[in-house]
């Protein structure tokens, strides 16, 4: 959970990011840049733990998925799980990480209630995976590891210290994990949470893990130090430690970046140490110094061979990878010919991007599929924003799956595909939508029920025209003497005559006609 | 002295088959003889830490291998429901819920559990004098020990006391004491036996072993305990049925003398017994040269980094937490951790935690453990080059016969200095067996004969023309 051998200081200097403290900040002498390195635990979804057969816990009364091996008993010893292994390659093929033909695991020495042997089997200096990318974020390492064991603190201080009495959980023990370090590149808090949110994107398209922070299946720290715009050395470091959702990972960066910009600018030092960030108060607490850091006395784990990676269980990863949100973003872009935008958003958010494909695939026969970029828009801005009124905090998901919503994928993709056609208006497919939100249905149903097809150019929508003109003398005045905007209160009278179904551009073009301007 | 005591495991099993032998009578006669050990405290030899209250109420089917053998088991060997202690305060009561694999797999083929034999606390001893519970004493001469940390399971045999029993070598664990008790002791190839359930010492190097009358109870018993575990992960599918010796001869069979260990610091009576045991060698036909392992005497300085090392890390579960001793009316964790852990330890075991933990520490990793290990991978290959000329090894097993109690205890070097012998073949990993050659001051003398990984076989057979040979005859300890 600590920091890679390899000292900061030694690595290249990551490529230049503009800088948020720039624009309108201080003068360029008391400017400050933030210099972020993530470090990601990720549980992995295996069937059993990372060094033993119990199955993984989710939620089962307390010590009840353990055995002689995740308690730490006496004699017993550990096996590493192929599984664990597995999904450690796929992560780090996602990454483009270099794989060691041969890593081995260490043991991390220290006592702790939570950590049943006083070591923790993890990887030291021969990770799995080495190197990689991933969204302009360069990775450093992935390595395998093992959960600690879930404490509970009984009493009025809810830490160790000071606590009645203090319960240990083991069913969490043992539980694999990935943890993948990337290289100090970040440079804000806000980027910082939009790259943990592709990072869970790839994690979950992958299948190697729930990828979920409330329940901790997802979990990060954050090594953050600042220096001066245009520099390119390291400042000190902190380490800010277990953040737990998007949001507190964002606000926690934030006032850490803050505080050590207040040190810096007032001529002070900053000092290492691992903090801690409390989202309810906002304060940042020290939880050890440097001085009173840790010696791990690492050293290679006698009770397991090293882990040597062959050509078959390369095949094997490769085989099991799927189409990543990077990856998916460009075929969006090239083939489906979305926006940029639109593309990394459908494919960062793999549950829209999911919907969108089902959308397009699932065109009713007979129809023709709806134009692409317009389906991403309805997707992305019409039918989310109707779903994202679940509460919460938004930190997990920022808004809800469109798959579990009463919305069929191919209702929207004909609801789409009526509106490209004109065959309803712009207003009229938001009142379908509207509907389909809250009861489902087909559209071409709710259309003809409601009476919202589009009317077409003839008498009817003229005569409808006539009369708003004439009800609206003075506006009509205002238009023939060249006020375009007076068209408003014209166009208004009709879409409230036609509930809505006639076409904007339509009707404009009936008033201009019958003004004769 | 009872008739059947007299049998070896062999012969006893084989009786037992042929139903010429009763189970229920051979575990009571045992039962007895070991209950009767510890009820005499002090007086006795010391060798147990428990004893079975009644035999087993259904022996194993007749046509088990070893049906009805009793087994002594030495204290480290987690055995469910009975008390797995390795010698330590700290585990004192403890009853483990599994039962160790080479344990289990001995139960299978037909092994009844006799009793649990006292060792040096965490297998950390030479003398069995540091056990939580008492020293064990020799059966040769109760003022002298009988070497460890196996003593319990060494002396019971040399005593009669068990037709045979599990030990555990580490840096000799097994062939010193069966040196200093007369007695037949097998270090396997590292991997050959599943670790699992054996509180661990120092992984990388301990290994459970036979301690036997003779050399066929050895091969007997390791029969039995081979093979790959799925639960330990350094276990290996041993590559060869394991045979009964039957060898009389050593016709052709190259036997290389180490000249680091047959010169100074070798007791003269041991080198004479050793030097009669190469004469018998001879005659038997073996061609007798010496090899030369230069790396060799550094090896006992590699072993007392690494094995603290593993031991200070392996040792670290033992907290307080969730079983064992946990020191009462603790202020906070650290205070629990520390009294724990200074109630629960014995000297030997802290002055080894305190060694290892220092080798690891941040700025001294590769000076010790690093140099350590860089030293164990030269012996390895000493071994390979000399096992290139000769077929076997041979050296004396320890350089001096059974030592008085209490005359090392102030000394923790020269107490390590009893294993200079044994633990070259414990860094390299391969199989190493002492059988008794003799009497020097009216104490045994162990003669120790290496080879190559899974070479158990071979060791086993000249082992056994050996035995044959010398003829010693270790009755005088059974009374």
């Amino acid at each position: 959970m600590e920091h890679s051998p390899v000292s900061e200081s030694l690595r290249t200097p990551p490529p230049p990011a503009p800088s948020g403290a720039q624009a309108g900040g201080p003068s360029k002498e008391d400017a400050y840049e933030p210099v972020i390195g993530l470090e990601i635990h990720v549980q992995l979804a295996t069937a059993t733990k990372m060094f033993c057969g119990c199955e993984l816990s989710f939620g089962e009364p307390p010590n009840t998925r353990t055995c002689p091996v995740c308690l730490g008993l006496p004699g017993s010893l550990p096996v590493a799980n192929a599984r664990a292994v597995h999904f450690g390659l796929m992560i780090g093929m996602a990454v483009g990480s270099e794989l060691a033909p041969r890593s081995i695991f260490h043991r991390k020495n220290y006592f702790y209630p939570d950590l049943p042997k006083g070591y923790q089997i993890s990887q030291y200096d021969e990770p799995l995976c080495l190197g990689g990318s991933l969204g302009g974020i360069r990775i450093h390492r992935v390595h395998l590891e093992e959960d600690a064991a879930k404490l509970t603190h009984v009493g009025a201080s809810g830490r160790i210290h000071g606590s009645d009495a203090s319960i240990v959980d083991f069913n969490r023990g043992g539980t694999p994990l990935a943890e993948i370090v990337t290289e100090p590149d970040v440079r804000s808090a806000e980027q910082a949470s939009e790259w943990l949110k592709l990072l869970r994107t790839t994690l979950r398209q992958l299948g190697v893990s729930d990828v979920n922070m409330e329940e901790g299946s997802l979990r990060c720290d954050a090594n953050i130090s600042l220096r001066p715009v245009g520099s390119s050395e390291l400042g000190v470091k902190t380490e800010l430690k277990n953040m737990n959702s998007f949001r507190f990972i964002e606000r926690g960066i934030r006032a850490e970046i803050a505080r050590q910009e207040k040190i810096l600018q007032g001529g002070g030092q900053v000092t290492q140490e691992t903090l801690h960030f409390d989202p309810g108060s906002g304060a940042i607490t020290s939880l050890r110094s440097k001085e009173e850091a840790h010696d791990y006395r690492y050293f290679p784990e006698p009770d397991l061979l090293p882990v040597a990676i062959d050509q078959q269980m390369i095949d094997a990863a490769r085989a099991d990878m799927v189409e990543l949100p990077a990856a998916r973003a460009q075929r969006f872009e090239r083939d489906l010919g979305l926006s940029a935008e639109s593309a990394q958003l459908l494919a960062f958010r793999a549950e829209l991007g999911d919907y969108f494909e089902a959308a397009l695939a699932a065109v009713p026969q007979g129809e023709s599929p709806p134009p692409a970029q317009t389906l991403a828009n309805w997707v992305a801005g019409e039918l989310v924003p109707r779903l994202s009124d679940t509460g919460g905090d938004g930190s997990e998901e920022g808004g809800s799956d469109p798959s579990s919503s009463r919305v069929e994928p191919s209702s929207l993709a004909s609801l789409v595909e009526m509106l490209a056609a004109k065959r309803i208006s712009v207003g009229a497919a938001r009142q379908v939508l509207d509907t389909l939100v809250v009861s489902g249905g087909r559209p071409q149903e709710i259309v003809d029920a409601e009476g919202l097809a589009a009317m077409d150019g003839g008498d009817e929508l003229a005569g409808i025209v006539a009369a708003a003109l004439a009800a609206n003398a003075d506006a009509a005045q205002r238009v023939r003497e060249g006020n375009a905007k007076a068209i408003g209160p014209i166009v208004g009278h009709v879409m409230r005559e036609t509930k809505g179904r006639a076409d904007g551009t339509e009707v404009a073009r009936l008033v201009n006609e019958q003004l004769g301007t | 002295m009872s008739d059947v005591i007299s049998l070896s495991a062999a012969a006893a099993a084989e009786a037992i088959a042929a139903g010429s032998l009763s189970a229920n009578e051979l575990f009571d006669a045992y039962r007895a003889r070991a209950a009767a050990d510890r009820a005499a405290g002090e007086d006795g030899l010391n060798c147990f830490t428990w004893v079975a209250v009644d035999a087993p109420h259904a022996f194993p089917a007749t046509d088990a291998a070893l049906a009805g053998v009793p087994l002594a088991v030495k204290d480290l060997f987690c055995t469910e429901g009975v008390p797995s202690q390795s010698g330590s305060r700290i585990l004192e009561g403890y009853l483990p819920p599994y039962t160790a694999s080479a344990v289990a797999r001995l139960a299978d083929a037909g092994t009844s559990l006799l009793a649990k034999t006292n060792q040096d606390e965490f297998a950390m001893g030479s003398s069995n004098e540091n056990s939580a519970f008492g020293p064990v004493r020799n059966p040769w001469d109760r003022s002298k020990v009988p070497g460890g940390s196996s003593g319990g399971s060494a002396a019971a045999v040399a005593a009669g006391l068990a037709p045979w029993a599990l030990g555990t070598d580490t840096g000799g664990s097994i062939r010193q004491p069966a040196a200093l008790c007369g007695i037949v002791g097998l270090k396997p190839t590292y991997g050959a036996v599943s670790r699992y359930g054996m509180i661990a010492f120092a992984s990388s190097l301990d290994q459970a072993g036979p301690l036997t009358r003779d050399v066929r109870d050895a091969a007997l018993m390791l029969r039995h305990m081979v093979g790959r575990d799925q639960c330990d992960a350094t276990s290996l599918q041993f590559p060869e049925a394991i045979q009964l010796p039957t060898a009389e001869r050593l016709d052709g069979v190259r036997l290389g003398v180490p000249e680091e260990f047959t010169g100074a610091g070798i007791e003269a009576g041991v080198l004479e017994a050793f030097q009669a045991a190469l004469t018998h060698a001879e005659q038997l036909g073996a061609q007798i040269s010496e090899v030369r392992l230069p790396h060799a005497p550094h090896a006992l300085s590699a072993y007392y980094v690494i094995a603290p090392a593993e031991a200070s890390s392996n040792l670290a579960r033992f907290d307080g937490v969730r079983y064992g001793l946990r020191a009462a009316d603790a202020t906070d964790l650290l205070d629990m951790y520390t009294r724990t852990r200074h109630d629960g330890f014995g000297a030997e075991v802290k002055r080894r935690i305190m060694l290892g933990t220092y080798a690891l520490s941040s700025g001294y990793y590769d000076a010790y453990y690093g140099r350590a290990q860089r030293v164990r991978t030269k012996i390895a290959a000493d071994f390979r080059t000399a096992f290139d000329q000769v077929d076997l090894i041979v050296t004396p097993t320890a350089p001096t016969v059974a030592f008085g109690l209490g005359e090392k205890t102030a000394d923790p070097l020269s107490m390590y200095l009893n294993d200079v012998c044994t633990v070259p073949m414990s860094l390299a990993g391969i199989p190493a067996i002492s059988i008794p050659c003799g009497l020097s001051q009216g104490l045994p003398v162990g003669l120790q004969i290496a080879g190559p990984a899974f070479s158990e076989n071979r060791l086993f057979d000249a082992a056994h023309a050996l035995e044959q040979s010398i003829g010693f005859d270790g009755a005088f300890a059974r009374v």
